[in-house]
């Protein structure tokens, strides 16, 4: 199976593809075509295809190690990818290793990050702000939003986060759980086309969980743009509409949910998800 | 039924025989002895210090070697520098924090001209002796038309020194800011300058301060060395006090003693600031 990648895009259409789902009518808002990253000689991702529609929410899943985090790390540009495109709400960045430092190329990553607002495993929240100013820092700093009109969005997401009554303390004095609420907060604030959410449950104590995944829930079902690299199989199986498996940096098996999770075909697909559920797995 | 009868304190032979107390009173005698015997530690260690002291001061005073009415007609004399040592102290390390800010910056520039200039002021700053530094100031600069009253040659010279030595922990405070703020601060789309201002240095400024107040209590000792400049703060006082008279033991003595008392009254201020910035430390 481990073939030699084309280290080229352009000599096929990289979005004929299987995994690239098309539904009728829409145009996808986030496209990845034949995404590839190295390490050094580590060849992390091996030619990763993936198209995402306006509304959809999609689960990657997969293995530490698999490449499901660097793939999400490449949408936004935290890795640069060594080959292959990236493509977020009609905005396109071709993976240009040699000129990362480049003020234009710079430019256009940041744009990009306007486009997709990432969601941290250890929330990254600012220590010495309050919550509210965490919240405002970038619509002010980046988006250039008035103070007032930013507090108000502020407070609005924060509430919607259940969060209001926290707007004046410090993130310190917050449990994981509320962290991670107000980090989503913070990156609904850059009212981002896309979320990108990796592993936001896996630094949390297992009964601060499921606060964040209502959240995200709601989100989902309320038409939010999401990419989520997650362990949570609850999550994926109730929210995406989508389900990726990838191993050793490529797709294995792509699709609904009810089939990626439920009834999966690739023998490393099940393997896989044995693991995850252990012996209590019983597919529905 | 009598106290002894239910195995109450009554029972008991003396305050260390815990057979017959109850878990109560051992939570509570336990919480006295230990309260006990940390004032006793304090107690034989400031009444050591008393006896090694007073021992010396009673010694000299016996020696009959040692003038006591020095101290009366030179003292205020001596002691008339504080308010000089302290304030060259003191704007010396808000001007060394200003040269460190800048050194730290160029030392982590991807710059090679800036961080070679940084570069070479901490190494060349820390290759030569702060007393030649200082003296060098005052008398070769003239030699190119550069001439700076001593308190400004002497100010210079103790912060442009103090600065080298400063850039060096500031850089370490700037690469102690966990990977993720900077991350996160890149995703919400701000910009280099923005990260570094906004959120990565506020928080190595709370890093290093233990580091900077550790400075200012040497800078107050390396002070001294100003008086070469003929700055009149507390050692050049006492020298000359001393010289004049032939009495340079009580008049060393008293410059001695004084610093001495300077850094332990400082001492003490900065664990308790540490400790106040311990409470109210707020972190992620």
């Amino acid at each position: 199976m481990d073939q030699p990648v084309p280290l080229s895009a352009d000599h096929h259409d990289p979005f004929a593809k299987p995994g690239a789902l098309t539904p009728v009518g829409s145009e996808p808002i986030v496209r990845v075509a034949d995404l590839q990253k190295f390490y050094g000689d580590n060849h992390v991702l091996k030619g990763v295809t993936l198209e995402v529609y306006p509304r959809e929410t999609i689960c990657l899943i997969g293995k530490s190690g698999s490449g499901k985090s660097t793939l999400l790390r490449c949408i936004n540009f935290l890795e640069e990818p060594t080959v292959g495109l990236i493509e977020v709400d009609g905005l396109r960045v071709d993976a240009d290793p040699l000129r990362a430092r480049n003020r234009q190329h710079q430019e256009q990553i940041r744009q990009i990050r306007l486009r997709a607002q990432m969601v941290f495993q250890e929330f990254n929240l600012f220590p010495h702000m309050k919550v509210i100013d965490n919240l405002i820092e970038g619509p002010i700093r980046v988006k250039g939003v008035s103070r007032d009109q930013a507090i108000a969005t502020a407070e609005n997401y924060l509430a919607k986060v259940g969060l209001a009554e926290k707007r004046d303390e410090y993130p310190g004095r917050l449990s994981g759980g509320q962290k991670q609420r107000v980090a989503i907060a913070r990156a609904l604030t850059m009212e981002p086309k896309v979320l990108l959410f990796d592993e936001p449950t896996s630094a949390l104590d297992p009964t601060l969980v499921g606060e964040v995944i209502n959240v995200m829930e709601e989100l989902a079902h309320e038409g939010a743009t999401m990419i989520v690299v997650t362990h949570e199989m609850a999550f994926a199986r109730e929210a995406a509409d989508r389900v990726y498996f990838i191993e050793g940096g490529q797709f294995v098996e792509v699709g609904p949910p009810d089939q990626v999770i439920e009834d999966p075909r690739d023998p490393r697909t099940r393997e896989f998800l044995a693991r995850t559920f252990g012996k209590a797995h019983v597919p529905a | 039924m009598s106290e002894a009868a239910r195995g109450g304190p009554a029972g008991a032979r003396n305050e260390y025989d815990l057979t017959l107390a109850r878990p109560e009173d051992i939570v509570r005698r336990v919480a006295v002895h230990r309260a006990r015997s940390r004032r006793r530690f304090r107690t034989i260690f400031l009444l050591t210090w008393l006896v090694l002291v007073g021992a010396l001061v009673i010694a000299l005073a016996q020696s009959g070697k040692v003038d006591p009415a020095f101290i009366g007609k030179w003292g205020p004399f001596i002691l008339g520098g504080i308010p000089v040592t302290l304030f060259v102290s003191v704007v010396s390390i808000i001007f060394a924090v200003v040269f460190a800010l800048f050194g730290a910056l160029g030392r982590l520039s991807g710059n090679p001209t800036i961080y070679a200039i940084a570069t070479l002021y901490v190494s060349l700053v820390r290759g030569t002796p702060l007393i030649v530094q200082i003296i060098f100031v005052y008398l070769a600069l003239p030699q190119f038309g550069i001439v700076l009253d001593p308190l400004t040659s002497g100010i210079f010279a103790l912060s442009f020194n103090y600065g080298a030595y400063l850039t060096e922990i500031f850089r370490a405070g700037v690469e102690a800011v966990p990977r993720g703020q900077r991350e996160a601060a890149a995703a919400l789309g701000m910009q280099e300058r923005s990260i570094m201002r906004r959120v990565i240095l506020p928080q190595a400024i709370r890093i290093v301060t233990p580091a900077i107040g550790n400075d200012f209590i040497s800078m107050t000792k390396d002070s001294a060395l100003v008086s070469y400049v003929t700055i009149e703060e507390v050692f050049w006082r006492a020298n000359n006090a001393g010289t004049q008279t032939f009495r340079n033991f009580e008049a060393l003595m008293i410059a001695a003693v004084v610093y001495w008392v300077m850094t332990i009254v400082l001492s003490f201020g900065q664990e308790r600031l540490e400790k106040r910035m311990a409470q109210s430390d707020v972190r992620v």
